[in-house]
């Protein structure tokens, strides 16, 4: 069953299987400029955190998620993925895109 | 003989975020060829038509990105001809002894001013690329295992002091600037594509304020039909693809950039111009780095300048 991911800093909601990583999820919202990168957790560039919900992870690149972020639950949203209904916050490049670009016209919501 | 002193990539050793989804990866998706295991757990692959043991090595970290990049020098007084010469230039080097690298002799080891570890070498066994040396067919059935790359090609590194380098590369090493994008103001380059030999590029550099990034490892493909069937074998595996199948103006080579599992972008790539030591330098304004990267569609793709390991 898909759980519905909140955003927090705009208030947005998506859907999000089981097996789908945060991110992909919140490609399928169609947001222009949505910075998505190595989807490996090695880039770093898809960092959030987790406010509430559960969740599992997998390996993640040091270099972007150290021990203070992980006590935050400051992850990499390409290597979260949901076991309940989440809220969280865009930290760091994804920010810009997320809450500040216009949907794609091109794609549905 | 023509080509002496450096002769061409080596090895690139690779930090991977979990080695078995990573080996699963590099054998049955890229489709290298797996010759040992170290008591590190290091894993070495080659590609199927390098004659060298090896090309490509991953270890399991907590981090991504490149450990090393290796080249391969004409013998061992040419080793040690560039590494006295390295320090004479005023860098530090190190002598990683035989052994430390399965089937590898020595290595001079040295720390560029953008942060990468670069290292020579001239001995490493050849173990052959399953043809044999009399009578050769055109080509062995590992070929057909996977996107099957025929060598590893070149990398391009991120990091500071891009001029800096660029002289250790030309000045010491014996490289030429085959072509280079101006930074915006004109007064410098922001990124470089050097050669040893009379390939488009053997290594490239960008500057990046962090050091020591990997932005990708290059492996070469027979033919443009070979690129796009790798594209095809990427969908089928659901391999996240960056960039093409398209044309890079800088180098006219044809591309795909995807990433491997934990998230080091890696090439297919094929063609190229053929550059000689002689030739000028072919220059990129900063305005057109959309058409040298992306030469149909003209477009400086985001994550081209911002996402490396
Ligand atoms: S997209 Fe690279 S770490 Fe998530
Ligand atoms: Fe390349």
């Amino acid at each position: 069953m898909a759980h519905t991911v909140r955003i927090e800093d705009n208030g947005v909601s998506y859907t999000c299987a089981p097996a789908e990583s945060l991110l992909e999820g919140m490609q399928r919202l169609g947001r222009r400029g949505i910075p998505v990168g190595c989807r490996g957790g090695g880039c770093g560039v898809c960092k959030v955190e987790i406010l509430e919900g559960e969740f599992s992870t997998r390996a993640m690149s040091r270099d972007h998620v150290d021990d203070d972020d992980r006590r935050h639950r400051r992850l990499l949203a390409c290597r979260v993925y949901p076991a309940g209904d989440l809220s969280l916050r865009v930290i760091g490049k994804l920010q810009k895109s997320v809450c500040g670009a216009t949907p794609d016209p091109r794609l549905p919501a | 003989m023509a080509l002496t002193g450096v002769l061409r990539p080596g090895h690139a050793q690779i930090r991977v975020l979990d080695l078995d989804e990573s080996v699963r990866f590099y054998k049955d998706v890229l489709g290298l060829v797996e010759t040992g295991r170290d008591a590190h757990g290091r894993v070495y692959f080659k590609c199927w038509d390098e004659r060298d043991h090896h090309s490509f090595v991953i270890r399991e970290a907590d981090r991504a990105g490149l450990d090393f990049f290796g080249f391969r020098v004409l013998d061992t007084a040419t080793l040690d001809k560039l590494d006295a010469d390295l320090q004479a230039y005023g860098l530090k080097t190190e002598r990683i002894p035989a052994g430390e690298m399965l089937a590898t002799g020595e290595r001079v080891r040295f720390e560029l001013p953008s942060g990468h570890l670069i290292e020579l070498f001239a001995e490493k066994t050849k173990v052959g690329n399953g043809i044999p040396l009399i009578n050769p067919a055109p080509w062995a059935k590992a070929r057909d295992n996977g996107i099957a790359p025929i060598r590893l090609d070149h990398t391009l590194l991120y990091g500071p002091n891009v001029a800096a380098v660029q002289k250790i590369f030309t000045e010491v090493l014996g490289f030429y600037l085959v072509e280079r994008v101006l930074t915006p103001d004109g007064n410098a380059n922001a990124a470089i594509w050097l050669s040893c030999g009379q390939k488009v590029h053997d290594i490239a550099f960008a500057e990046y304020p962090e050091p020591g990034k990997l932005h990708h490892c290059s492996f070469l493909m027979e033919s443009w039909e070979h690129v796009l069937r790798a594209g095809d074998i990427m969908s089928m595996n659901a391999v996240p693809v960056d960039i093409g199948p398209t044309r890079h103006g800088v180098t006219r080579g044809c591309t795909i950039y995807a990433w491997d599992p934990s998230g080091n972008r890696f090439e297919t790539f094929m063609g190229g111009h053929l550059p000689y030591p002689d030739y000028e330098t072919m220059t990129w304004t900063f305005d057109n780095f959309g058409q040298g990267l992306d030469y149909p569609q003209r477009k400086l793709h985001e994550t081209f300048l911002t996402v490396v390991s």
